[in-house]
C-alpha cells in the first residue's frame, strides 16, 4: 500500500477514467471513500465532474472532511484536485448559491462573465500558459492542449496560480499551494499531454 | 460512435446500418489518433426498452484518454451517475429530454450543466426543421430552435444536433439547420450528419457558429482518419489541435481526403530518418 494513489470516490467524479489513465502509466491505484485507504496512500487524487454544492454535500455525508484535512494539511500528502476537485479546494463557490469549500487554497469559484465569454460552458481543448513548470508541467511544451469542460473557474490569488488559460477572459488553469495542487482541465482525458502531466506530478513525488 | 446491438455501425438516414466492429477497439484507435472528443450513442437501448450497457462502456473507457460522452437508454439519475463513474465526462439524452424534461434540471444540480448534453434529431418538414423522437421515427411537432431553447433553460450544457436528412448522405452538413439552433441558444452546439469529404468540415466550421463538428461514418475504415482530416483543415488555415505523434505536414490530399502519393525523392529521405518511440 505504500506507493498507492487513492482516487476519492464521492459520487460525482469520473473515477474510473482517472484510474484507467494512472494504470496505463503503471501506478497502483485504489478508488475509495474509506479512511484506511486514504491514510495508507502516498498521494490523494480528488477527481470531479459535478456541481460544487453536491460535491461538498457528498464529502460531508461520507465523513471525508476530517480525513482529507488530515491527509492534505496535517500529513502534507501530495494532493491533486481535478476539475470540480480543484474547485473544491477553494474557500467558496457561487455555483447554485454561495457554498463553502474545503478552503485549502485561498480564493473563490465564480462563473464566467457572460458578456466577455463566447459560449458557456467552456468545452473543448485549449492551450495554457505556464508560469511554474514544477511539478505539474515538467515536460511542458508551449502550445500543448488540455481538455476543459466547465462553467465556473477558481479565481485564486496570483501567487497560487501555476498556469492560466484564456476563454474570453484569463482564468487559472492550474493552482498550487504547498503540497496541494489543482487543475481545471481533465488530464485523464487530455491524451498524451494529460498522461505527461500525471507522470511529471507523481514522478516529482517519487512515485 | 453509433452503436447498435453492441457493435459500432455506420448509419444511413437513420434507417440502414453497416457493421464496423468492436467499440473498445474503435475507441482505442481514434483516441490514439488524436480525435478531440468521442460520443457513444447506443441506438438500440431505448428501442429495446433497456438501460445503457455498462459493461460495454466500461470496456470502451479503458483505453480512452479522450473526452467521452455517452448516450442511449439513460433512464434516471442513477444511470447518469454510473456512467460518470465508469468514465463519461458527459451524458447524452434524447428521448428522456422529450419525455421528462425536468430531469435535466435535477441532473444539472447534481453534476453541473457541463455534464448534460441533449441530442436532438431534426428533419426538414416544409420550410422548418422539426424534432423527431424514438431514433428519428416520430415527429413531436416542435420546431428545433424552440426545443433547443427549452432544454437550455432547463440546464442542458450542450446540444448535439443530428440531421436525419443528411445522415449517411455524404453530401455535407445542413448549414441552415445548424443556424436554426445556434441562433437560438447560448450553449455550445455540436453539429452532426452528412460529412463525406474534408471540405464539408471546413465549410461547416467557417460558415456556421457551431462549436464543434461531429461525424461517425467518415472516421471509420481509414487509417489515421482524424489526423489526416485535421492536417487538411490546417492546410486551409482552419485552426485545429494537431499534436499526435504521427504527422501529415506538407502532405497533399485529393477531394475525398485521401492522401496523395509523395514524390519518390521524399520517400527516399525517409529511409534514413530516425524516429524514436515516444515514451511518457
Amino acid at each position: 500500500m505504500k506507493n498507492t494513489i487513492v482516487i476519492i470516490d464521492y459520487g460525482v467524479g469520473n473515477v474510473r477514467s482517472v484510474k484507467n489513465a494512472l494504470s496505463s502509466l503503471g501506478y497502483t491505484t485504489v478508488i475509495s471513500q474509506e479512511k484506511r485507504d486514504i491514510q495508507g496512500a502516498a498521494c490523494v487524487v480528488l477527481p470531479g465532474v459535478g456541481a460544487f454544492a453536491e460535491g461538498m454535500k457528498n464529502l460531508k455525508a461520507l465523513g471525508l472532511l476530517p480525513i482529507l484535512h488530515d491527509a492534505a494539511i496535517k500529513n502534507k500528502k501530495p494532493f491533486l484536485g481535478i476539475c470540480l476537485g480543484m474547485q473544491l479546494l477553494a474557500e467558496s463557490s457561487e455555483e447554485g448559491g454561495v457554498h463553502a469549500g474545503l478552503g485549502y487554497i485561498p480564493g473563490h469559484v465564480v462563473r464566467f462573465p457572460e458578456k466577455k465569454t463566447p459560449r458557456i460552458p467552456h468545452v473543448g481543448w485549449n492551450t495554457v500558459s505556464v508560469s511554474k513548470t514544477y511539478p505539474l508541467f515538467g515536460d511542458f511544451e508551449a502550445g500543448a492542449h488540455y481538455y476543459f469542460d466547465h462553467s465556473f473557474y477558481f479565481n485564486a490569488p496570483k501567487k497560487h496560480v501555476l498556469a492560466t488559460c484564456e476563454y474570453g477572459i484569463q482564468f487559472p488553469a492550474a493552482v498550487g499551494f504547498g503540497n496541494i495542487y489543482g487543475v481545471q482541465f481533465h488530464p485523464e482525458k487530455s491524451q498524451a499531454n494529460g498522461l505527461k502531466l500525471f507522470r511529471s506530478f507523481f514522478k516529482s513525488h517519487n512515485l | 460512435m453509433t452503436v447498435k446491438d453492441n457493435i459500432v455501425v455506420q448509419s444511413i438516414g437513420f434507417k440502414q446500418y453497416l457493421p464496423v466492429g468492436r467499440l473498445a477497439v474503435a475507441i482505442e484507435f481514434l483516441s490514439q489518433w488524436g480525435i478531440d472528443e468521442i460520443a457513444i450513442l447506443d441506438i438500440s437501448a431505448t428501442a429495446e426498452k433497456r438501460g445503457p450497457n455498462f459493461k460495454l462502456i466500461a470496456q470502451a473507457a479503458k483505453k480512452c484518454f479522450t473526452p467521452l460522452a455517452v448516450g442511449g437508454g439513460i433512464r434516471d439519475i442513477a444511470d447518469m451517475r454510473k456512467l460518470n463513474q465508469l468514465g463519461a465526462e458527459k451524458i447524452i439524452i434524447n428521448n428522456l429530454a422529450l419525455s421528462q424534461g425536468e430531469i435535466i434540471k435535477k441532473a444539472a444540480e447534481i453534476f453541473g450543466s457541463q455534464f448534460i448534453v441533449v441530442s436532438i434529431d431534426a428533419k426538414k418538414v416544409g420550410g422548418t426543421y422539426e424534432v423527431f423522437s424514438d431514433g428519428g421515427q416520430k415527429p413531436i411537432g416542435l420546431e428545433v430552435g424552440v426545443f433547443a431553447r427549452k432544454v437550455e433553460q432547463l440546464g442542458a450544457g450542450e446540444i448535439f444536433l443530428n440531421s436525419i436528412d443528411q445522415d449517411g448522405s455524404k453530401k455535407g452538413f445542413d448549414l441552415r439547420l445548424i443556424d436554426a439552433v445556434v441562433s437560438k441558444v447560448t450553449v455550445p452546439v455540436i453539429a452532426c450528419g452528412g460529412a463525406g469529404e474534408p471540405d464539408h468540415f471546413r465549410e461547416a466550421i467557417i460558415k456556421t457558429k457551431a462549436s464543434a463538428i461531429a461525424a461517425g461514418n467518415f472516421f471509420h475504415f481509414t487509417e489515421h482518419s482524424p489526423i489526416v482530416l485535421k492536417s487538411f483543415l490546417k492546410s486551409t488555415r482552419v485552426p485545429v489541435r494537431l499534436e499526435t505523434y504521427a504527422q501529415y505536414n506538407d502532405a497533399t490530399f485529393d477531394r475525398s481526403g485521401r492522401l496523395q502519393k509523395r514524390p519518390e525523392q521524399y520517400l527516399n529521405t525517409l529511409r534514413f530518418t530516425y524516429l524514436p518511440e515516444e515514451i511518457i
